[in-house]
């Protein structure tokens, strides 16, 4: 009888990188929620006031919150996914250093102010 | 000698975490660069990695408290709205700055861009150290997620410098001052 193809693959320096995988593309995209929400922050009267979660740090404690809350939520989401998997590493860092250096020039106030 | 609340407040955001932060991470890049390279001769036991771990944890830990501090503590004191009629401004750091065409730079591109991008460093040595507890010395084995860990850590250096110069330069314009006097010394 024929087993089933394992759909989880070790990979062959030792531990799978999903876990790895995970925490790299999560990141890029916590930093990238940072920057946009800064910007439709910026630009977006109720949205400012909605993220004035502690008001002696106005809009920047919502900002930052969310972000953080939406970074760990994809962490765990992914790592739960990729634990015990092998990922395509490469596509993924490339995704997520894009991201991640999108976010510092979005935080730029000059690239800022463009949208 | 006697110093303010708030500029002890700042001190030890800027000096006690950041700072120390950015001498952190130097020594971070340059062992995660050099010992951890797949071409690397030089052997890595338990106690090194045990240690580097250690390192990167409180790296983080140093990175949450930086921002922390300066979001939730500082930046209201540096923010505070000066009421009507206010003339002088020293205890209201933002509406100093942005009353003279020669200082508002520092608020409007300093402030604004410190203020999101040392965000991003506690994201980014956060994602380092939960990589590097999980596969330690299996970096050297798996180049891409090393990789993409120093690619981080390079940024959360490079966003702490940009914080870390912009804090300073606005403690030297618009220092945050004010709050309980703490004595330290009487001078001779």
């Amino acid at each position: 009888m024929n087993k089933p193809a394992p759909s989880v693959s070790a990979s062959s320096a030792g531990l799978p990188n999903g876990s790895g995988a995970a925490a790299i593309l999560a990141a890029g995209i916590g930093s990238f929620m940072l920057a946009l929400l800064a910007i439709a922050a910026d630009n977006s009267a109720s949205l400012k006031s909605l993220l004035n979660f502690y008001k002696p740090s106005g809009p920047l404690s919502g900002v930052t919150t969310s972000a953080v809350i939406v970074w760990l939520i994809v962490w765990g989401i992914l790592d739960w996914r990729w634990r015990n998997r092998t990922v395509a590493l490469g596509r993924i860092n490339a995704v997520a250093l894009l991201l991640l250096g999108l976010s510092l020039l979005l935080t730029f106030p000059p690239i800022a102010d463009l949208f | 000698m006697e110093i303010t609340a708030r500029s002890l407040w700042t001190l030890i955001h800027g000096m006690g975490f950041g700072a120390l932060y950015l001498l952190a991470c130097s020594g971070v890049l340059v062992e995660l660069y050099r010992r951890y390279s797949p071409k690397s001769e030089c052997p890595i036991s338990p106690r090194d990695e045990r240690f580097l771990k250690v390192y990167l944890i409180a790296m983080a830990l140093l990175a949450w408290l930086t921002v922390l501090t300066g979001t939730y503590i500082i930046y209201p004191w540096y923010r505070a709205v000066a009421p009507v009629g206010t003339v002088n401004l020293s205890a209201f750091p933002q509406s100093l700055l942005k009353s003279s065409p020669d200082t508002i730079g520092w608020h409007s591109l300093g402030m604004e861009w410190k203020e999101h991008v040392a965000w991003l460093v506690p994201i980014s040595i956060t994602m380092a150290a939960s990589v590097f507890v999980r596969y330690g010395r299996d970096l050297r084995s798996q180049p891409q997620l090393r990789g993409a860990v120093l690619c981080f850590t390079l940024t959360s250096f490079l966003a702490a410098g940009i914080a870390g110069f912009f804090g300073a330069m606005l403690v030297k314009n618009a220092p945050v001052e004010g709050g309980r006097v703490i004595h330290l010394m009487h001078g001779e």
